[in-house]
């Protein structure tokens, strides 16, 4: 049984400089109350870990606005013209990884996992300066892991216990990042009583959420 | 017909049935409207469906359901959705049998540059380079020129999208097979001469047999 926490009580938890794992592609999927939580909080030099920025004023876009983002690691930027204005002027760090490397680092990074070999990059530069090995002749480059102080987990709905189930292209990193964190706080659009979430529909096993954000006020 | 749809026509062509698709956002993603009715595909969408369908009725946007440009879509029966390591697995893997993207450039190897331009556009490769690195067939669709300076060029001068000869180019002008031994010339848009494609080529093309004449779906 978690107990749900506010937005102003999970932000708190999160301190300035924290690395954070947050979910969504292009802001869908994104755990939007927790976002504008840390914005209201005047969170400052984070690390974000995602796939993208999103745009000015939606899901991840707006840390960026709210120059909260000392550093950013994702695949891509290009619908966000103040993740490339900030980057531009140099006053935000940002590491590019391909989509799939990206996501394996991440689950690499939370499933124990040393690493991850891939041909994905070589001949490019995201190979400049990584170790490339080969396996029965075929030549992948060392990808490492990747984790954060936290995650942020947008999902469809949550029980009680913290099980965690998701929709249609809502998934994305989601279910990767809750791996990948010291600790891990998921947002529900909705929590169930424990039993409504088929057990085949679970996702994210409860055992890894640390904390449920409260409902959204209706 | 407009030079966009003449290159998405040709391309439809390549899309066998039964299959696994990815089509890249922009003039990629207009192969999808050419597709004879007999040729049942599942596209993927790299941010986690695969059988996308099309743009939903005005009101029924569903805000979990989108494609890789973050577009309202609709799923069609048979639909899955998956996360983005099986996404990803799913093209690194070998399970993708076709992907077509846009190209900044294509050179005499066959090697892509499809995701910056050094100082002036750093968008991030997004999941270009697993889909060339990984897709069973790779299809660039792009015009020929640009601004009138050939994108089929020696050797690339912006950064490669990965190592990989990607399989087949196709252009409002020309369907050009990049092979081990150089740039084959294969069909030539009708009306135009192969002198003309070659004059609007910045790499050598070889062509070994007389090109047929491009055909459109």
């Amino acid at each position: 049984m978690k107990v749900a926490i506010s937005p102003a009580e999970a932000a708190a938890l999160i301190p300035d400089g924290a690395t954070l794992l947050i979910g969504g592609f292009m802001a869908v999927g994104s755990p939007h109350r927790l976002i504008d939580a840390l914005v209201a909080a005047e969170r400052k030099d984070l690390t974000i870990i995602a796939n993208d920025t999103a745009m000015p004023g939606r899901g991840i876009g707006k840390l960026i606005t709210a120059r909260a983002v000392r550093r950013v690691v994702a695949s891509h930027i290009g619908l966000n013209p103040e993740t490339q204005a900030q980057m531009i002027a140099g006053e935000l760090e940002v590491e590019l990884v391909p989509q799939g490397t990206l996501i394996e680092r991440i689950r690499a990074g939370g499933v124990g996992l040393g690493g991850v070999l891939t041909a994905t990059g070589l001949g490019t530069p995201v190979a400049d300066g990584k170790r490339q090995i080969e396996v029965d002749g075929k030549t992948y480059l060392l990808e490492t892991p990747l984790r954060g102080d936290f995650a942020l987990v947008g999902c469809h709905q949550a029980d009680y216990v913290g099980n965690l189930e998701y929709s249609l292209t809502a998934h994305n990193f989601n279910p990767i990042i809750a791996l990948a964190a010291d600790v891990v706080i998921a947002e529900p659009r909705s929590i169930v009583p424990v039993g409504v979430i088929p057990p085949d529909a679970v996702k994210t096993p409860g055992i890894l959420v640390d904390h449920l954000l409260e409902r959204a006020p209706s | 017909m407009n030079d966009k749809e003449r290159i998405a026509r040709r391309v439809a062509l390549e899309v066998e049935r039964d299959t696994l698709v990815n089509l890249g956002i922009g003039l990629p993603s207009l192969v999808a409207n050419y597709l004879p009715d007999d040729v049942h595909v599942f596209f993927q969408a790299e941010n986690g469906v695969i059988g996308l369908g099309a743009r939903p009725p005005e009101g029924m946007e569903d805000p979990d359901l989108t494609d890789a440009g973050g577009g309202f879509v609709t799923a069609v029966p048979g639909a899955a959705s998956i996360d983005s390591a099986m996404s990803f697995g799913l093209i690194r893997g070998g399970h993708l049998d076709m992907t077509v993207l846009g190209g900044l450039q294509v050179d005499s190897h066959g090697h892509l540059a499809n995701w910056m331009v050094p100082g002036k556009m750093v968008p991030g490769m997004g999941g270009a380079m697993d889909l060339v690195a990984g897709a069973r067939k790779v299809v660039v669709a792009m015009v020929h020129t640009a601004k009138g300076a050939p994108k089929i060029v020696p050797d690339c001068t912006l950064p490669l999208t990965a190592l990989r000869r990607v399989d087949l180019i196709v252009t409002e002008m020309a369907v050009i097979e990049p092979t081990e031994d150089g740039l084959v010339l294969r069909e030539v848009a009708e009306g135009l001469s192969v002198d003309d494609v070659r004059a609007a080529t910045g790499a050598e093309l070889l062509v070994p047999v007389a090109p047929g004449q491009m055909r459109l779906a």
